[in-house]
């Protein structure tokens, strides 16, 4: 797509594609097939700066935008959107929100082994029965003296399993719905804490996801994110970060779902021709083609109102809504213009439209996107329109 | 030690090249250029000899080029060099190698040098010629095609592996000296992020011909490209199909002598 970047975000986006096309591509098939993590490709990821892109230099990280993050993010998902999972939880929600809400504190003790991926970072909301509706949360966290003492359970957590810094929301406050949540930061060998059932799931093979239990885990009081009661602005703070960066993933699913279509439509023979003659196929190209440039417009906004310091929670679910279904779509009609070959798994667009059914899915789903757009839409009418 | 590393613009290998109307060049619309991938192996294996010998070694890249290899330099100097001379000139629209070795010397006396690492040959017009004519004109010895390379413990002299036909050989040599270097030198790294921030505050020093005391391109009218062309296409395969073998045999003999006129 023809798009103005300056030369340094050419230059991060050259990196990123070089480090998937060789380093992640050669392990990316076997990894997914198999459901394997691979600790490695996060090593490798964090030693060129991927790990801890928004963080500042003063906290090892490297200071870049939102912006060039979600042009990373693109391109790792191309070739593997597992790998953009933990990447994007880390970056947008994990390290964002300890940069964003926690104290000078948590901020020394944890950016630096963050931003080089010493350490991994987990984001825990969803609960049994808190999943789209996040004020339902019920882990509870009393504070102790100079402790937090949290129990319950959380379900679905990325990279859960290998995370070493997780933020936790739990409730402090029976009584107040929203106000009563709080965000902490909790390192699993802090005692109670330990990690549930693995689960087994469709797509996204190469990234883990797992229930964590707290059986009365005691978290210092100093982990305490933001104040007592700020949990719930939190989370959806960090969220609208965090959709953009599902974007960015569902557009990479996306654009490696028609990189495969071209690649195969101009290859295969039917009646004599290429399929790509067709003029079905044609269409199915043009409207992929058109939806993810689209997406990726929605993308580059909301991310860089972000960078503006700006509010982008309408932008950010438009840009994931958006993605999100287009990934779907153009996986579908690629693995429809494949024929019967794009059904199995020695052709990527099998995986590619496995992994795309996530994005409609966590980190708010599309029903619930719907629900932030309309809401901020109605708003901005009723700011205009008499009573 | 001064590490000195040659670089070039040159299309991505997966660009698909098309000549333009008149034959005098590329089509350079819509294709992408990259760093000469054979010059990666050089600015790694100039990075990996800096931080061998350490102390105040320094990795310089000199680039011939058009205003857009600044990026590609950058790059370089993302992967960790520390400065680089850029010389671009109008008058250079396609420099001939006679042309890119007067140039190249010049630059190199002028800047000093112990080492020169470069690539092989370069991707776009497969010459090969540059690095022998540079290190002719400054009548230093040169080794070609190097897929090893070991410092001497007083960083007087160099041990190396060329790849030849069938295997190695095996050569040393003096410093100052330059390397032509080929796949399976070394990895090159990636240019890290971080790197890429620090690219951008180091010194690219641009420089004219008049800057470095040409008053015209040095070194031409040897030899001229008076013209380029694509690869006429390849035949088109005819399958010939029959009921009964003895059937195909008679028309592919009918084909040979009336079509290809071979018999
Ligand atoms: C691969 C994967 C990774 C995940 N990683 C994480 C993670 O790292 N951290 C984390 O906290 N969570 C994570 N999740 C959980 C994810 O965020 C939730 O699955 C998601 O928020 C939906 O919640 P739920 O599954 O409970 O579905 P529910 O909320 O029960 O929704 C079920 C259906 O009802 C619809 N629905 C619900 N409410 C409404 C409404 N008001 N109006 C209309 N429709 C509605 C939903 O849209 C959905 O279609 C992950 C999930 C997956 C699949
Ligand atoms: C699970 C499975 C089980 C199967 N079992 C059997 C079986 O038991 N027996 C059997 O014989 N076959 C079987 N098949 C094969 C199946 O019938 C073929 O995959 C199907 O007919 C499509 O052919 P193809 O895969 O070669 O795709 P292609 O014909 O190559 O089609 C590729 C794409 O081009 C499109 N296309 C092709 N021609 C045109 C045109 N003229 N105009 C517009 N678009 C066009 C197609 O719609 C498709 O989108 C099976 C396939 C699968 C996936």
């Amino acid at each position: 797509m023809r798009y103005p970047l300056t030369e340094e975000e050419r230059m991060i986006q050259s990196t990123s594609r070089e480090f998937a096309r060789k380093d992640l591509a050669a392990v990316a098939v076997e990894n997914n097939e198999q459901g394997v993590y691979s600790e490695e490709i996060y090593k490798k990821l964090g030693e060129l700066g991927f790990m801890g892109m928004t963080v500042p230099e003063k906290y090892g990280g490297v200071g870049l935008s939102n912006f060039c993050l979600i042009l990373a993010l693109e391109e790792i998902s191309k070739v593997c959107a597992s790998t953009a999972v933990a990447m994007s939880v880390h970056n947008s929600l994990v390290n964002w929100a300890i940069l964003e809400y926690g104290s000078d504190f948590l901020k020394d003790r944890y950016l630096p082994g963050l931003a080089s991926a010493e350490m991994i970072g987990a984001y825990a909301l969803t609960e049994p029965a808190a999943g789209s509706d996040v004020s339902a949360l019920r882990l509870t966290a009393e504070r102790k003296g100079d402790e937090y003492v949290l129990n319950g359970t959380k379900i679905f957590i990325s990279t859960g399993d290998k995370a070493q810094v997780i933020a936790v929301f739990g409730r402090t406050d029976q009584e107040n719905r929203n106000r009563g949540i709080s965000a902490f930061i909790v390192e699993p060998d802090y005692p109670g804490f330990s990690v549930g059932k693995i689960e087994h799931k469709m797509g996204l093979r190469a990234s883990t996801t797992v229930e964590l239990v707290f059986e009365d885990c005691r978290v210092p009081a100093s982990n305490l994110l933001g104040e007592e009661g700020m949990g719930m602005q939190i989370a959806l703070a960090v969220l609208d970060g965090g959709r953009v960066g599902i974007a960015a993933q569902s557009v990479g699913i996306a654009q490696a779902a028609l990189d495969e279509a071209v690649t195969f439509a101009r290859e295969r023979k039917q009646f004599g021709k290429r399929i790509i003659d067709f003029q079905a196929i044609k269409l199915k190209i043009s409207e992929i083609a058109m939806a993810i440039e689209a997406s990726r417009l929605l993308m580059y906004r909301a991310a860089k109102l972000k960078d503006a310091g700006e509010n982008m929670t309408k932008e950010a679910a438009m840009a994931k809504l958006f993605a999100s279904r287009t990934a779907n779509q153009a996986s579908y009609d690629s693995m429809q213009i494949h024929g019967g070959v794009g059904y199995t798994t020695e052709f990527k667009v099998e995986r590619l439209f496995r992994d795309a059914r996530a994005m409609e899915i966590y980190e708010g789903t599309s029903e619930i996107q719907h629900l932030v757009i309309s809401k901020k839409v109605v708003e901005e009418y009723e700011r205009m329109l008499p009573e | 030690m001064k590490i000195i590393v040659l670089l070039k613009r040159v299309p991505d290998t997966e660009a698909r090249i098309l000549i333009n109307q008149e034959g005098t060049g590329i089509r350079e619309d819509d294709i992408k250029f990259v760093i000469n991938p054979y010059d990666e192996y050089a600015i790694e294996e100039g990075l990996r000899l800096k931080e061998k010998v350490g102390g105040d070694s320094k990795v310089t890249v000199v680039c011939i080029g058009s205003e857009e290899s600044a990026e590609l330099i950058r790059t370089a100097l993302a992967m960790g060099a520390d400065d680089a001379v850029h010389v671009c000139d109008p008058a250079l629209k396609k420099p001939g190698p006679f042309t890119s070795g007067a140039i190249l010397a010049k630059v190199l006396q002028d800047e000093g040098f112990d080492i020169v690492f470069c690539g092989k040959q370069a991707i776009d017009d497969d010459m090969a010629q540059v690095q022998a004519i540079t290190a002719e004109i400054l009548d230093i010895p040169q080794v070609n095609v190097a897929v090893v390379f070991e410092i001497s413990d007083d960083h007087s002299s160099a041990v190396l592996n060329r790849r030849i036909e069938g295997g190695d050989e095996r050569v040393e040599t003096k410093l100052p000296v330059i390397i032509s270097c080929e796949k399976g030198l070394n990895e090159p790294r990636y240019a890290s992020l971080p790197g890429i921030m620090k690219a951008k505050k180091k010194e690219i020093r641009k420089k004219t011909l008049a800057d470095l005391g040409f008053d015209s391109a040095p070194g031409g009218g040897r030899s001229e490209i008076l013209k380029w062309f694509p690869l006429p296409k390849g035949g088109e395969c005819k399958m010939v199909e029959a009921e009964e073998i003895k059937d195909a045999a008679a028309e592919l003999v009918k084909l040979l002598r009336e079509e290809a006129k071979v018999l």
